[in-house]
């Protein structure tokens, strides 16, 4: 805790700044100093772009849990490449964990994951992780790498158990983090959203409407996300536990189709 | 915002701009803050927000430091919960040290450095603190996102505050007007007067709206209210 | 048969002139000092059973287990000094956790077995520091290995068993052991037997009060170890408790 100092070693009053008397690059610029075309950004360390992606994940609060929903695609760029990118985690009793972005750095943090619920096993004293734990947890991992400008490219939705009430939360790959009734990032935020909330605008719903009404969204998506599959996965968590579907194939109807002129 | 390109012409560097991750989001909301002089108001709005989404209608944006300072803090999201985060553990430290809870004005004092700290990577936040201060009068201070801080008698920040700091220059600072009495604002005035003022806030500006949290600040402790606002 | 060696047994860097290295030998015997563990490999699974010696009536119930989990299949036994002990099995973890981190599996308990004895084994190649003064029984069930058991000692040297015992009365629970027909039992008769051994070799005299602790890992198990659940573990226990007093019995009608 430099920034904290004591009589005799005051803290300094900033960081990662210039040093009195010393050169100071400003980060971030492309510099006519070098002769070819590296920039600062060192390719190395630092996540310039996103590769393999995965799109929306939607969440949804329901009377009892909450229901998650997340296709199966792994897009390289506009290829529709891997198609069984499960992104639908059953992280304990308690948490189910969706994410949606780079999948490479979902693989990352799921195994980091996975091992601290091993380590919570074995100390064995019956305490499980929480998901507002969790949810808290990835939004310091996430933030942390976005203060390093090497950011993990994924939203993150939690849902879960907690002291008995449902939980519903998304963490973005700057570290932003929220709760709500109804979570859809991605593209699912402009098309998913309206949906969902309109239908809990009167109070939540129970598990099988709330499922319908999740399958629905997922079948909107697919009709107008360009990056979307029709097969895809749902994942429910209620105080009886965590249940990550196999994944399905959507029914799609494109009789409308005919409808739209094309001049 | 602070980007390079708008804000510093000098230091633009011709040639193709490349595609960088931007660390910062502006996340919008509205704080505004009154201090009477036994009291302190503090009302911030509750929507979320990126570009043209809502992320959602209920994020409460006031932060109870202690039983007489509340931080109202809006602009980018994670870094108002990353700084929050890091006041709440170094005011916890300030009382293990000292036996006793920090005074407004040592907040205020602390924010500022703590914000300067990241002088060269900020915290982009609109910062507004309120509370009684050691005499038992309401102060508010306001800060730039690098840690400029004044005291003042009322404030509004945030994305709608350029449009509510006139609106309360004028019905509370009087300023520059003719026949006026000058008179202590009573505790029912300035919290009707909050409540029209983000009324109006949620007219014209789009980060604005859903839902108000007050929190109004006395010697005997602190009270809550809510107030709906349009939500469109 | 304790033999002194005097002169060559400050440091475990020192070999005697009959080629003994005593420090190993004296961790073996604070091994000797604690309550018996034993470990028993059946057809489908394996049984660990612990002595644990309780000093103090004021320690709280289940304080201070002596078999813990290493990564989710594998269970580890634990006799002789516990600080030790404890030490072994984040050693143990951390190695499991690597092994995962790096082949996406789980860890064989070969694997596991293997880096475990060689860490165990550094220590008694150096005056610096001193050799682990536990023995460590592991075990686990797969479906492509079936069930499996090792036993470290402190030397670093460790075998597969279809049984062991180690601690106080190893002597007597070996004989025991010896007699069941380890090959064909499952794991739910095994628990039966294991805490009948131990409560056979528990000696009441010299030390009072014991709290035994069972567990197992199976294929009923799905390969997860688990502490055995309250009720088969009551069961076996009161069958256990059942077992001494017809011994006792017996005993006394012989006399």
């Amino acid at each position: 805790m430099s920034f904290m100092g004591d009589l005799m070693n005051p803290a300094p009053l900033w960081h990662n700044g210039p040093s009195p008397g010393a050169f100071y690059s400003f980060p971030g610029n492309a510099t006519s100093l070098r002769p070819t075309g590296h920039t600062v950004q060192d390719f190395r360390a630092h996540s310039a772009t996103p590769i393999t992606t995965t799109t929306t994940v939607i969440g949804l609060r329901f009377d009892k849990g909450c229901v998650l929903a997340a296709d199966t695609l792994g897009s390289y760029g506009s290829l529709a490449r891997f198609r069984d990118c499960n992104r639908l985690q059953k992280v304990n009793d308690l948490t189910l964990l969706g994410a949606g972005g780079d999948y490479a750095d979902y693989q990352y943090l799921r195994d980091i994951i996975e091992q601290k619920i091993i380590d919570e096993q074995c100390i064995g004293d019956g305490l499980q992780l929480k998901p507002k734990s969790l949810h808290c947890w990835l939004t310091r991992v996430l933030y942390n790498k976005r203060s390093k400008m090497d950011p993990l490219w994924n939203n993150y939705v939690v849902a879960g158990v907690q002291d008995g009430e449902p939980f519903l939360g998304s963490v973005d790959k700057l570290g932003t983090a929220y709760e709500d009734a109804t979570i859809a990032t991605g593209l699912g935020a402009y098309m998913a959203t309206p949906l969902l909330r309109d239908a809990t605008e009167k109070g939540p719903l129970d598990e099988e409407s709330a499922k319908a009404l999740v399958r629905k969204c997922m079948e909107v998506l697919f009709y107008r996300d360009a990056r979307s599959f029709p097969r895809y996965q749902l994942g429910v968590v209620t105080s009886a536990g965590v249940t990550v579907e196999e994944p399905v194939e959507l029914k799609h109807d494109w009789s409308l189709a005919h409808m739209i002129h094309m001049k | 915002m602070l980007s390079l390109n708008e804000n510093f012409p000098e230091y633009a560097v011709p040639g193709a701009k490349q595609v960088r991750f931007e660390p910062y989001a502006d996340n919008g909301g509205s704080v505004v803050a009154i201090a009477g002089d036994d009291y302190a108001v503090i009302g911030a709005d509750t929507r979320l927000s990126t570009g043209f989404s809502i992320y959602t209608r209920e994020q409460k944006k006031l932060f109870k430091l202690s039983d007489l300072t509340v931080l109202g803090a809006t602009g980018c999201w994670c870094d108002t919960l990353t700084l929050t985060r890091l006041l709440q553990a170094r005011m916890r430290m300030y009382e293990h040290e000292h036996n006793k809870a920090m005074s407004t004005p040592a907040v205020a004092q602390m924010l500022s450095t703590m914000l300067y700290y990241k002088r060269f990577f900020p915290y982009y936040i609109s910062n507004v603190l309120a509370g009684l201060d050691a005499e038992g009068k309401g102060c508010v201070y306001s800060y730039d996102p690098i840690g400029h801080c004044e005291r003042s008698n009322y404030r509004a920040g945030g994305s709608a505050g350029a449009q509510l700091q006139p609106l309360l220059d004028n019905q509370i600072g009087l300023k520059n007007m003719q026949n006026v009495q000058e008179a202590p604002l009573p505790r029912e005035k300035a919290l009707a007067l909050l409540k029209d003022v983000f009324i109006s806030a949620a007219e014209r500006d789009i980060y604005t709206g859903d839902c108000i949290y007050i929190l109004i600040i006395t010697a005997s402790g602190i009270q809550e209210e809510k107030f709906q606002l349009r939500k469109d | 048969m304790s033999s002194i060696g005097t002169g060559y047994d400050l440091s475990a860097s020192q070999f005697s002139p009959d080629g003994r290295v005593f420090q190993v030998e004296y961790a073996a015997k604070a091994v000797e000092n604690s309550g018996t563990v034993i470990g028993l490999r059946g057809k489908d699974g394996v049984v660990f059973a612990v002595e644990k010696l309780v000093t103090s009536k004021l320690y709280e119930p289940g304080a201070n287990k002596r078999i813990f989990h290493v990564d989710e299949h594998i269970g580890m036994a634990v006799a002789g000094l516990i600080s030790d002990a404890r030490q072994i099995v984040e050693t143990a973890r951390s190695e499991a956790s690597n092994y995962r981190s790096q082949y996406g599996i789980p860890a064989p308990l070969k694997y596991l077995n293997e880096r475990v004895s060689m860490y165990m084994h550094a220590y008694t190649l150096y005056s610096a520091v001193r050799p682990y003064g536990c023995s460590v029984i592991m075990g686990t069930w797969s479906e492509h290995d079936g069930p499996q058991m090792y036993m470290l000692e402190p030397s670093g040297v460790s075998f597969s068993y279809f049984g062991c015992a180690v601690g106080k009365a190893k002597q007597a629970a070996k004989t025991e052991i010896e007699k069941l027909k380890l090959a064909d039992m499952t794991v739910k008769q095994l628990v039966k037997e294991a805490a009948r051994i131990i409560y056979i070799v528990h000696d009441e005299l010299k030390d009072k009060q014991f709290e035994l602790e069972l567990s197992w890992v199976s294929k009923d198990t799905k390969g997860r170890h688990q502490v055995v659940p309250r009720e088969v573990a009551a069961e076996a226990e009161n069958l256990a408790k059942q077992a001494l007093a017809d011994i006792e019995d017996s005993d006394d009608g012989e006399m």
